[in-house]
């Protein structure tokens, strides 16, 4: 079934009650209300739903899941429309989307994430040259207490998990 | 007692002294923590936003490999993010057929298979239910005395499975606190999000989520924390959020288990206070009270 289509009818129950908005922490960034963002998933406005910051903004507080007075799942729901962004590399999400990929990607390849190795990753993937400026103050606290180091992407090796990955795909491709 | 250990990610890396306070404080308190072989990531809130069965498979995984070493044995996890990520997994393949059908498919590509998987438990549940505050009174040879330190607990630990505590004012903490003899100052941010990998994304909003939770502590000695996400925002963005705010919010911030390892007895290498990102000439100082011995 698309993706959308399954959002829809596991958000079916919401009635606009706007707890979700009242309970989230990052909604004053937001472009789109959660509350409004459920409607427009009910609605079939892809459009508007992927023209919005909302869910990209998200830090999974499960305050909303929580509170919600239908029981919905809703910060799995946001997580499903990054998916759905990541899947699509949409532009508007890719500082988002990328950086979750390049963590997956040092995870695939080693079975654990080397911090370094992501974040080296992740400004590949961007390729913005000023990007990992605004990492740097974090950068050198932490190697300066010897907690990360600068890793040069390494092959797969001892822990990858190449066939796990691999599985879950052919399932879901299936689905 | 005896509990499978899974440090995760964070813990071998950027908050590697969660995991070594952790476990001095088990030792000290004579219970064995053995570490799940060949754990892999928990896949943290980068998985979920990618597919949402690679999240539960690598959650999957994880607890096929616990339930292979003892199946009675809970699963103690110290960060939230792995906690709630392996928590999740035990919880929804047990009311959805569907996924339980797929992770098996799954773990079946490397002979693995979850039967009846052992609990997972966080750090904080095991710490206030099973050892317990009157323990860790009992134990407590350098008493904190005169230390005021504002609980901090997030979000992942608390929600959404409110397993041992109140999901939106918790309270766990205080006692275990209280026993290691320091004080517990009330404020309203405890159970507040710190904005978690917006830090890295989305800075702008998650610096307003930790300045509120910096202003609210102002006035204790120390924040406590029991997840690496929340420690890392706490305490590495402390200079660039003080100049945003217009007034100093620099605080020491250091994960419960420092703070128990030191009332039990441990000095500071034992908890790795050389680690931390955070901490204050007035904290320090407090310390050398204590006869700790601070690093530079």
């Amino acid at each position: 079934m698309d993706e959308l289509l399954q959002l829809k009818t596991m958000l079916n129950p919401c009635i606009q009650c706007g707890t979700c908005t009242a309970s989230c922490p990052n909604e004053v960034d937001m472009d789109l209300v959660p509350r409004k963002l459920w409607r427009m998933v009910l609605m079939d406005r892809h459009e508007a739903i992927f023209d919005s910051r909302t869910f990209i903004l998200c830090s999974s507080c499960y305050l909303c899941t929580l509170r919600c007075p239908r029981g919905l799942p809703l910060t799995a729901a946001m997580a499903r429309l990054k998916a759905i962004a990541a899947k699509r590399d949409l532009a508007k999400y890719r500082k988002s989307t990328r950086f979750y990929k390049s963590f997956m990607e040092s995870v695939r390849r080693h079975g654990r994430v080397r911090e370094g190795e992501f974040m080296g990753l992740y400004f590949l993937a961007m390729k913005n040259p000023l990007l990992p400026l605004s990492f740097a103050s974090l950068g050198i606290q932490l190697m300066k207490k010897n907690k990360v180091a600068f890793e040069l992407p390494a092959k797969p090796g001892i822990g990858n998990l190449d066939r796990l990955f691999k599985k879950v795909a052919e399932i879901e491709e299936a689905l | 007692m005896n509990y499978t250990y899974y440090p995760g990610c964070s813990l071998s890396g950027s908050a590697m002294e969660y995991d070594v306070s952790t476990r001095a404080v088990f030792e000290r308190l004579g219970i064995t923590l053995t570490e799940i072989d060949d754990w892999n990531c928990c896949g943290a809130t980068a998985a979920e936003a990618v597919s949402s069965l690679l999240g539960s498979a690598l959650g999957a995984r994880n607890l096929a490999l616990a339930e292979s070493m003892d199946p009675s044995s809970d699963i103690l996890v110290p960060c939230s993010a792995c906690y709630l990520n392996l928590k999740k997994v035990e919880m929804e393949r047990r009311e959805d057929p569907e996924l339980a059908k797929n992770l098996d498919t799954i773990l079946g590509e490397e002979d693995l298979a979850i039967n009846n998987p052992p609990r997972v438990r966080h750090l904080l549940d095991v710490l206030v239910n099973d050892i317990t505050a009157d323990t860790l009174l009992q134990k407590t040879t350098r008493p904190l005395t005169g230390l005021r330190v504002v609980p901090y607990y997030g979000c992942q630990c608390l929600r959404p499975y409110a397993v041992f505590d109140d999901p939106e004012a918790p309270t766990s903490m205080d006692g275990l606190l209280r026993a290691c003899g320091a004080e517990v100052v009330e404020w309203e941010m405890g159970a507040r999000c710190c904005g978690a990998s917006n830090m890295s994304t989305k800075p702008e909003t998650a610096k307003k989520l930790v300045q509120k939770i910096l202003m609210d502590a102002r006035g204790a000695d120390a924040i406590a924390t029991v997840c690496p996400m929340c420690q890392l925002n706490l305490e590495g963005f402390q200079k660039a959020i003080s100049r945003d705010a217009g007034t100093d919010l620099s605080i020491s911030v250091l994960y419960l288990p420092q703070l128990i390892g030191l009332a039990l007895g441990l000095d500071q290498g034992e908890v790795k206070l050389d680690k931390n990102l955070a901490l204050m000439p007035g904290f320090m100082e407090k310390l050398l009270g204590f006869d700790i011995v601070i690093p530079h």
